[in-house]
């Protein structure tokens, strides 16, 4: 009981101070900054969430960019449907926004976990690059599916029914408020004796199995959780565009969040914490070079797999920066 | 949970202070661009596709807005200064279009922005530059959406249902066709637009529309869909699409024994139409900004200049680009003042400017009004068949 | 009727060309169980060269003078684009998969995503991203046959095709370097201790499956009529599927799923509806992993402990 209380204090202490932070944020920052550091939550909700599949399962998924569009344009979608009908009940002002949008990201989430379920099922049965091909294949599924649906906008996108675009909903407070949560969650998960199952399957699926790990099914739960909360990340990024639009969920988005857990190590949250403001911030710092930015970002991308291909931090996690990375088993077999 | 809570702080702080880091530097270069932009120079901010797989609109583009500013700056400059323009990439995505309106505002200090060439990124920018109220002017969106995002956007370019209607117009009544199919890119929003209008013009006209194929932004084999077309009975085809895979089409419909005239838009305008299209593209037709032939000497003065400076004559990209850059430039010039709001009034009072692509007059929608042309394809050239009024 | 005929003629030459990219991922996973992802863009850069190498042989001239371009200057360029690309396979090899090879397997697989995605927008540089009209290396003739047209250079890619499929058969099944691939594609390590040396292998596959796909890229230009220089990013992936259809790790399969995607693609564009012939392949790809995952000309391996 006291354990609960305790934990509660710390949430909502945390939430406060993630609130009071938005002030300083929105007095202190210029637009521009604000907005990476935005784009840098969202990319660690995507990262968060990649990672449990890619890091703690071991499966490997580059097609995650097509949950987060489903995710943005259901967020969207949903959102702009129930905002007459609940402005109409709770007046108007930022709370009934509040309660819009986040009941919209729920959505959003909810689809995007319904069609991470969906693609998981059958694909699951696959290991390693034939896994990888297949969520890539869904990936373009996906946004091709958007790109001819004529009541989404199709290619212009889906701008809702205000000629200025969606509501602007995302903010400072928003956007970390929902970190803190997916964090918290997916730490908690992966710590739980059910992440141990998940590590299992990373190290040897055969011997995981035959230790009558359901493996099938924790995987696809993982991918289900993980495409959910690609979703809440699609949502946000949704509401703080004036659109949604097919092209933004290319293949290159389905790289650029492999880059993100690479970058701080495969298996660590904290690493796909790092690796999500990396992406972010490296993006812009590198816009002076024109035509050279991707050629370089590519290049940087083979040069960290060459030199260090375990990351920033390897699997382990901020706090355990003291121990040496564990051995991860080499993967074998198709 | 102690260990959470140390990766949570951890976390949020390592956010907090990179973000941290970079706004001071921000700031200081801010501070330092702003004090020698108000003493001799007019800061003119520039998105488009640089990189990505609509790199050559983007690029196209910046090379007439560059030229624009060059000229300009040749003339003496506006208001006693000089231009600058920054050209910042998005590689065409709108989460990208959004960040470098924003520190085109922020950390560059533009005084108005010039862009983007697809309508769905120019929304994504247009309401940064709404709400941050600096004008902003499109030189290629079409979608009527644009616009409507406030009063601080405008464009130079036709709209999607002008267009799509004077062709439909000029296919049912001059060429008196009745039985049209649609090849359209379903990758390109502005490809969408003029399908749709011209659809409707032409059916409300009493013609009809006997196939309707589609392809994407990129594509190279049509054969697939010439094929399809080949055996629906169609007079002509509607190809609303960019030179690049117009050029394409012509030559697989050729190839396939194909013998009827395409017919386009504005997309169309580039020499490369003609390289890649070769005798394929002859007799074909699209409407544009004005007829090479019967242009205005300004018209021919920009075509030589461009081809002089860049190796090849422009595209009707980088001729818009030109153009929103010189209705700026001119803008400027009246409002006597870098102010947004005045610019912006500057902007759309623009009435009879001669432009490149015609006399500009600002609509109450802040959209421009002006007369397209049709062009016939003969020879490798584009020949004036007619003008067709707004 | 006539329509149907043309559909299947359309795809059958697009499947060749399909194919001959699709050898190369093939006998690179074979080996060394990795998606060669920047397998597209050497195909890319193959196009490229054709189209330089066309254009120092002085092919300007004979096109403004409407005269054909030589048969043996064509050969040239078909030689220097598969020369050029074969060269760019063995460095991307040398590179970004050889210092990784003994890392775990997600680790290469980043750096061929890598690689593949440096090529991409260094060739954007280097070409400009304007899409090329690919020259006239074979002038066109048109062939009639109850109102289905087949021209030569449809013929010359399944000529083309068929004759380097065929040439690669016999260097498989009869040189030693051949049969050495086979050797590594069966047990890599146990080839090792054969004496093998699996560096010279290895580098030879990825000269040849470039050449191949570089022959490949000269193919589609003719074709397709304009190469870009994302050309390989599409092509590329239903190369990969085409592999995967077939079975990956087999020669004759690889051929078998290119002429089979070629043919889904054209038809879904000309029957279902144009607007999915991308998503057509995606779908193929997953429904034959889930339910024969080792291809229809595949051999089951059984997952060793």
């Amino acid at each position: 009981m006291r354990r609960v209380l305790i934990r509660t204090a710390l949430g909502v202490a945390l939430l406060l101070a993630i609130y009071g932070l938005g002030f300083g944020v929105e007095a202190g920052l210029t637009e521009y900054v604000q907005r990476i550091v935005l784009l840098a939550g969202v990319n660690i909700i995507l990262a968060v969430g990649l990672n449990l599949i890619n890091g703690t399962t071991g499966q490997f998924s580059i097609g995650h960019a097509g949950f987060m569009a489903v995710g943005a344009y259901g967020a969207a979608f949903v959102g702009t449907t129930i905002a007459p009908g609940l402005h109409g009940l709770l007046g108007t002002g930022a709370v009934p926004d509040a309660v819009i949008f986040n009941l919209a990201l729920l959505a959003g989430a909810l689809l995007a976990g319904i069609s991470g379920l969906i693609v998981g099922m059958p694909s699951l049965r696959l290991r390693g690059d034939y896994l990888a091909v297949v969520t890539l294949g869904f990936g373009e599924i996906i946004r091709i599916l958007f790109n001819n649906a004529t009541f989404l906008g199709a290619a212009t996108g889906y701008f809702g029914d205000d000629p200025s675009g969606l509501p602007a909903y995302t903010n400072f407070f928003w956007v970390y408020a929902w970190v803190a949560t997916i964090v918290v969650l997916i730490h908690n998960l992966t710590f739980s004796q059910t992440g141990r199952s998940l590590i299992a399957i990373r190290e040897d699926e055969i011997a995981a199995e035959a230790m009558a790990t359901p493996t099938t099914r924790l995987k696809v739960t993982a991918f289900a959780i993980s495409a959910a909360t690609a979703g809440i990340a699609g949502g946000l990024f949704a509401h703080m565009q004036a659109g949604v639009r097919p092209e933004d969920f290319r293949f290159e988005k389905s790289i650029d969040m492999v880059v993100m857990i690479i970058v701080g190590g495969l298996g660590s949250i904290s690493g796909a914490v790092l690796g999500g403001i990396f992406v972010a911030v490296s993006l812009e710092v590198m816009r002076d070079l024109q035509q050279y930015r991707l050629v370089l970002y590519a290049l940087l991308l083979v040069v960290i797999m060459l030199v260090r291909p375990q990351g920033l931090l390897g699997n382990r996690e901020l706090y355990q920066l003291a121990r040496k990375p564990k051995p991860t088993a080499r993967v074998e077999g198709m | 949970m102690r260990i959470l809570r140390r990766t949570l702080i951890f976390g949020l702080g390592a956010a907090a202070l990179s973000t941290g880091v970079g706004c001071k530097k921000r700031t200081t270069d801010a501070a330092a661009a702003a004090e020698s932009a108000s003493a001799t120079e007019i800061v003119i901010g520039h998105y488009a596709s640089m990189t990505g797989s609509t790199a050559h609109f983007g690029q196209d583009t910046d090379r007439g807005v560059r030229m624009a500013l060059e000229e300009a700056n040749a003339k003496g400059g506006v208001l006693g200064k000089k231009l600058r323009l920054v050209t910042l990439d998005d590689r065409g995505d709108s989460a990208e279009a959004a960040n470098a309106v924003n520190r085109l505002i922020d950390v560059e200090k533009v005084s108005a922005v010039i862009g983007e060439v697809a309508s769905s990124l120019s929304l994504a920018g247009g309401r940064v530059a709404q709400r941050r109220q600096k004008p902003m002017i499109s030189p290629t969106s079409t979608n009527p959406k644009v616009t409507e995002v406030g009063d601080f956007i405008f464009r130079v370019c036709f709209i999607d249902p002008f267009q799509g209607k004077v062709m439909a117009t000029f296919a049912r009544q001059n060429l008196k066709l009745d039985k049209v199919a649609i090849l359209k890119d379903v990758k390109n929003d502005y490809s969408i637009g003029l399908s749709d209008a011209f659809r409707a013009s032409f059916t409300a006209m009493g013609g009809s529309i006997v196939a309707e194929q589609a392809y994407s932004q990129n594509d190279t084999d049509f054969s697939a869909q010439v094929t399809a077309i080949r055996g629906s009975g169609a007079q002509a085809i509607f190809v609303p699409g960019y030179y690049s895979e117009v050029g394409s089409i012509a030559r697989t419909a050729q190839r396939l024994g194909l013998k009827i005239p395409l017919l386009g838009g504005d997309g169309w305008d580039s020499p490369d139409l003609f390289k890649i299209g070769g005798d394929a593209i002859n007799g074909s037709y699209f409407s544009d900004h004005f007829a090479p032939d019967v242009a205005t000497d300004k018209a021919k003065q920009f075509v030589s200049n461009f081809t002089a400076k860049y190796g090849q004559p422009p595209t009707g990209l980088g001729a818009l680009g030109y153009e929103a850059a010189e209705v700026l430039v001119d803008a400027i010039g009246r409002a006597a003042s870098t102010d947004g709001k005045a610019i912006r009034d500057a902007i759309a009072q623009t009435n009879g400017f001669e432009g490149v692509t015609g006399k500009i007059t600002m609509d109450a929608q802040r959209n421009p009004l002006k007369s397209a042309v049709v062009l016939k394809v003969e020879g490798g050239k584009a020949k004036f068949e007619t003008s067709i009024a707004p | 009727m006539t329509q149907f005929l043309q559909q299947i003629i359309n795809g059958l030459s697009l499947g060749s060309i399909y194919a001959l990219i699709a050898l190369g991922y093939t006998m690179v996973y074979g080996i060394l169980k990795l998606i060669n992802f920047a397998h597209g863009e050497v195909f890319m850069v193959g196009a490229y060269t054709g189209y330089y190498a066309a254009g120092a042989l002085g092919i300007a001239a004979f096109e403004a003078r409407h005269q054909s371009f030589p048969l043996y200057l064509a050969v040239i360029v078909l030689i220097a684009a598969m020369a050029a690309a074969a060269l760019l396979g063995v460095l991307v090899e040398l590179f970004a998969y050889r210092p990784v090879r003994n890392a775990p397997r997600l680790t290469p697989l980043i750096t061929a995503i890598g690689m593949s995605l440096f090529l991409q927008n260094a060739a954007m540089l280097v070409f400009s991203p304007n899409p090329q009209r690919y020259p006239a290396i074979l002038s066109e003739v048109r062939f009639e046959f109850f109102g289905v047209i087949v021209t030569n250079i449809k013929l010359t890619i399944f000529v083309v095709a068929l004759t380097l499929m065929l040439g690669l058969h016999l260097f498989v099944q009869r040189t030693w370097t051949g049969r050495a691939m086979r050797a590594l594609s069966f047990n890599i390590d146990a080839a090792k201790l054969m004496g093998i040396d699996t560096n010279s292998v290895i580098r030879a596959t990825f000269a040849v499956g470039s050449a191949l796909a570089a022959a490949g890229g000269i193919l589609f230009g003719l074709d397709q009529i304009t190469i870009n220089p994302l050309m390989g990013v599409l092509t590329g992936l239903k190369a990969f599927v085409a592999a995967v259809l077939g079975g990956i790790g087999s020669i004759p399969g690889a051929v078998v799923g290119g002429l089979l995607i070629g043919l889904a693609e054209q038809l879904t564009a000309g029957y279902l509806s144009p607007e999915y012939r991308d998503a057509i392949t995606f779908l193929i790809l997953i429904l034959i992993l889930l339910l024969k995952p080792e291809g229809l000309l595949g051999v089951v391996r059984v997952e060793k402990v």
